[in-house]
């Protein structure tokens, strides 16, 4: 076996490697320039390292091929995956402009993880090895243990590192060891190879691969935050800094749902009769249940995203869950109208919060459309969004994967599906009752709406609507990425 | 036909729109120029919309006004506009009630006065919206989308627990229609399977042929959320809340076009879409309708607040148009239909009385009036008015309505005429006596004797009210004719459908292989 690289492969990977350079180059300026010259000169860079890398990734629309002896794989289903992760960072690091001067975490390490993990996750989303997944997983979530504990004087922040960390570690080894079932009993690392391998031996089925497949679903239900191993989500989402639960919110989950769908959708389906995707719908519907009847009890609005956070991992799942090769890409598709969705509901919540005080609790919003009616609007269409409500852009999305379920005739899985949409436009319409219905409770000064998040807020309700009214283009964007599985 | 090739619509559907984008940027200090500004962009609107009865040819069966473009066609979704004799009398009380809403408002509206009219000329987009959609997604959205401004107006310009009441208007709802959206899609996917073709055109779909197991399953999805709306008991109770807590304009509206949404959605989709199953459900359906109409004139008799009084009449009143309209013969379903109508105008009259009455004196209660017929005389009789037309009097409008329906009733079940019946009875016996008890005997309460009558704008919202009311009841030629052909298109559709349905069910050993499939795609 040829194991030299050629040097020409790099150029496939130059968004990976573009990042890795800036990334560097933030930690270098970290090392030497403190204070805030430097933390705004490194928040600069970071955006135009970020924007720029998007561009690359743009570049590389419709390449497919596999790179690296097969270790690493660049296809339209990656690149539309990268390109999520990419906005994700974009917006984050925008909003982070602002956010890290009030809260005094704009060194250059904070920048640098943050593209660190973005680089993970395009690690994570571009490789048929589960090898290579794996390594992009580590480095997705050890960027993302550090960066929760950035406020270091706050004990909720280093709680919820240390939370994530521990029980990620957990989960880590579940995939890991899962991984290494599979590898046991067929002595193959790679999916495709797996599906290849499937297809000479049926029936096939040894008792050690089954235990790997639960135990791959176990390690990315984990990082999806699917019911029941959602125990972290909601303190490591509290806990962290805004902009860090924003960005876990939308892109781990994007990530570990890209990988997830890769692995099962290449190689797995076949073996949806022997159990998983019983096992699936189960979770799906717990997922669903528990997160939004959760939701409908919290009082403070990052617990209550975090709780709403695992209700939407149960209606991807409900498309994951059908094995239909085609509307898969409702899952591309739901992905990103979440990431803006989301994005732009943590952006209100920062808008409102102050140094010291985050403002989370839901009596901060009493009154606020008529304080500050344009975050009030904004938060709305988010809000809206998240609930569904058509023309938005979640309608959209929730649409398509439902439409999957019902093609794939899992009626009762979209009925427990849609019931529960409407359990959760309960507490989503609570924060607009206390926006719009009741009167402020105190005072909490006056609201530092910074351009950022301003801009980052409109660039997220032009999204939503666009994609709610024109959803078109994006799936069929989604619908060219899924074709690899066809 | 050169008027046809406008896309006047598209110009009905997004011309308020247009007016609440303009609202947006209007400086909210400078009130009367925003109530001003709308109620010019509502006129408008009703003036965009009135060419449409004239233009609209009545000998013609189908669709007139079609507009399609393709809007997503690799899944089959179009923007598809057109109306029919039965759409365009309900958008054409839809564009009428919403002038009437913005002239009421002037008042009584203090607080956020942009916003007001922001929601409204959005609700105006939304229902307009539903009633001309033709593509069962283009529906959805629209439908979904009255949803919002709605519970906007309940919940921030409502009464005290307009909080609870504006939730439950929304959850209510929501509840319905998205398991009408499930259906929506499995119908889709039905029709994909059968066809090879993916469309969510309404008039395609109506061609489908679905086994009438399924039937019963989607038509119960599509009932379900129609029936919430309407609403049939017993899903009827978020309305009275709802009425009671929304401001004036919002239960006009709501009374006046909302709930017709869920009858109009019968006949649009629910009837024609399962004929098999509707027919099947005529005794289910009959039943309720006939319970709502008793239940609510019973109930009305009994309550002190105004404005839950007439909200429990709707239950009454709305109950008349299923039973009309599950009658499937030709008085039934035009009597529906224009009982649809009435309902709008004399329902929506009573709310605006009672509106002005709450102006004057902050109160509903039936018991803190007495006598105001000697303090207000012109208000007397134009709320008698009102009042012997929700009571159906021969001359006003709910005559003609009420008639047709009984007659239609009586026709298809005897026992059903005779049942429903009663409710006319008890109907003129809930509101004589509110109005006895508000307007006569002596004026007991000293805040009442110094009220003012009515002012010019009340009595020109009253007078055109009336208007339609007695134009409505002497001449009813005038707008059955813009329906007829519709109506008997339907009917003879839904009744070759149906009996289509029968004999396939009938097939020799068609009926159970159809059964068991169903019963395996439930199971998955």
């Amino acid at each position: 076996m040829d194991v030299a690289i050629s040097v020409t492969e790099f150029r496939w990977i130059l968004p990976e490697v573009l990042l890795t350079g800036w990334a560097l180059l933030l930690l270098i300026i970290g090392a030497f320039g403190k204070g805030p010259l430097a933390s705004r000169v490194s928040g600069i860079i970071s955006l135009i390292g970020s924007l720029s890398t998007l561009a690359c990734v743009f570049c590389l629309k419709g390449v497919n091929l596999d790179v690296f002896n097969r270790l690493y794989t660049v296809d339209s289903y990656g690149t539309f995956f990268k390109a999520i992760f990419l906005i994700v960072l974009t917006l984050i690091t925008f909003i982070s402009l602002r956010y890290a001067k009030r809260e005094k975490i704009g060194s250059g390490e904070y920048y640098a993880l943050l593209m660190f993990g973005v680089l993970g996750m395009m690690v994570m989303v571009s490789s048929h090895s589960f090898i290579t997944i794996f390594i992009g997983l580590e480095v997705m979530s050890i960027s993302i243990y550090i960066l929760c504990a950035l406020l270091r004087n706050n004990l909720k922040s280093v709680e919820s590192s240390l939370k994530y960390f521990l029980l990620g570690a957990f989960a880590t080894s579940f995939l890991l060891y899962g991984m290494a079932l599979i590898y046991g009993s067929t002595g193959i690392i790679d999916v495709v190879e797996l599906k290849q391998y499937f297809l000479m031996r049926q029936p096939f089925a040894p008792q050690m691969f089954i235990i790997g497949l639960g135990l791959l679903i176990v390690g990315f239900g984990f990082k999806i935050a699917a019911v029941p191993f959602h125990m972290w989500t909601p303190d490591v989402y509290e806990g962290a800094p805004t902009t860090i639960t924003a960005y876990m919110a939308t892109g781990v989950k994007a990530a570990a749902f890209g990988a997830l769908v890769r692995v099962f959708y290449t190689a797995l389906l076949p073996f949806g009769p022997l159990g998983w995707t019983n096992i699936i719908w189960f979770i799906a519907v717990l997922t669903m249940t528990v997160g939004n009847i959760t939701a409908l009890v919290q009082r403070d609005i990052k617990r209550m995203l975090a709780y709403s956070s695992i209700a939407h991992a149960g209606y991807i799942l409900v498309a994951f869950i059908t094995g239909d090769r085609e509307l898969i890409s409702s899952v591309l598709f739901y992905l990103l109208v979440y990431t803006f969705m989301n994005i732009g509901a943590f952006t209100a919540v920062i808008a409102l919060g102050r140094k010291g005080e985050e403002n989370t609790d839901i009596d901060s919003y009493a009154g606020l459309g008529t304080r500050h009616p344009f975050i009030a609007l904004c938060m709305s269409i988010f809000l809206l969004s998240l609930a569904g409500i058509p023309p938005l852009a979640g309608f959209a999305g929730k649409f398509y994967v439902f439409s999957a379920a019902i093609k794939a005739q899992y009626y009762w899985l979209a009925v427990i599906g849609v019931l529960n949409s409407v359990v959760a436009v309960y507490y989503y319409l609570r924060v607009m009752v206390y926006m719009y219905f009741k009167e402020p409770l105190r005072e909490l000064g006056t609201i530092d709406i910074a351009p950022q998040y301003s801009i980052t807020m409109l660039i997220c309700v032009w999204a939503l609507i666009h994609m709610g009214v024109f959803p078109r283009m994006f799936l069929m964007l989604a619908g060219q990425a899924v074709k690899i599985f066809s | 036909m050169t008027i046809m090739s406008v896309p006047i619509l598209t110009c009905l559907i997004f011309f308020p729109l247009l007016g609440a984008l303009l609202l947006l940027f209007a400086d909210r200090k400078k009130t009367l120029y925003i109530k001003v500004f709308t109620l010019v962009f509502s006129v408008v609107e009703f003036g965009i919309s009135l060419p449409l009865f004239f233009l609209f040819d009545e000998k013609t069966k189908g669709m007139q006004f079609m507009e399609k473009v393709p809007w997503f066609p690799e899944w089959g979704i179009s923007y598809l506009l057109g109306i029919d004799g039965i759409s365009l009398l309900l958008l054409l009380l839809t564009t009428f009630l919403t002038v009437i809403c913005v002239l009421c408002s002037w008042k009584a509206i203090e607080d956020k006065v942009k916003e007001y009219y922001i929601t409204f000329l959005f609700l105006e987009t939304a229902m307009i919206g539903t009633l001309c959609a033709l593509d069962l997604v283009l529906f959805y959205i629209f439908w979904e989308l009255m949803l919002i401004p709605m519970y906007l107006l309940i919940g921030i310009w409502g009464g005290p627990r307009r909080i609870y009441a504006a939730i439950k208007f929304f959850l209510f709802t929501m509840a319905g229609s998205v398991l009408m959206l499930i259906a929506i899609i499995a119908l889709y996917f039905l029709h994909y399977r059968t066809t090879g073709v993916y469309t969510f055109n309404v008039l395609d779909l109506y061609q489908a042929s679905i086994p009438v197991v399924k039937q019963y399953w989607f038509f119960a999805a599509f009932a379900l959320s129609f029936a919430i709306k309407v609403p049939m008991f017993p899903l009827h109770t978020w309305l009275p809340d709802a009425h009671t807590e929304a401001p004036t304009a919002g239960s006009v509206i709501l009374a006046g076009v909302l709930l017709k949404m869920g009858t109009y959605g019968f006949l649009r989709f629910a009837i024609p879409f399962f004929p098999a199953a509707a027919y099947d459900a005529v005794p289910l359906i009959s039943t309720l309708a006939i319970i709502g109409i008793i239940y609510g004139a019973v109930v009305s008799m009994m309550q002190p607040d105004l404005k839950r009084l007439i909200a429990f009449s709707s239950v009454s009143h709305l109950g008349y148009v299923m039973l009309g309209m599950f009658a499937f013969n030709m008085q039934g379903v035009e009597g529906s239909i224009y009982q649809m109508l009435n309902h709008g105008i004399s329902t929506g009259g009573l709310f605006l009385i009672v509106g002005m009455l709450y102006e004057r004196r902050h109160t509903r209660m039936i018991a803190d009036f007495g006598g105001l017929a000697k303090v207000m005389p012109v208000f007397a009789v134009f709320f008698m008015i009102i009042t012997l037309s929700s009571i159906a009097l021969p001359g006003t409008n709910g005559f003609v309505g009420e008639f047709l329906i009984l007659l239609g009733a009586f026709k298809s079940n005897m026992w059903y005429g005779v049942l429903a019946t009663t409710g006319v009875i008890l109907g003129a016996a809930y509101m004589l006596w509110m109005f006895q008890r508000v307007m006569f005997g002596v004026v007991t309460k000293e805040e009442n004797k110094k009220l003012k009558d009515l002012g010019k704008r009340e009595v020109l919202i009253l007078t055109a009210m009336v208007f339609f009311i007695i134009l409505m009841g002497v001449y009813p030629k005038m707008f059955f004719k813009k329906m007829d052909t519709s109506v008997t298109d339907y009917l003879s559709f839904v009744k070759a459908r149906n009996a289509q349905y029968r004999t396939l069910q009938q097939g020799p050993g068609e009926a159970v292989p159809i059964k068991n499939k169903a019963v395996e795609n439930l199971k998955n």
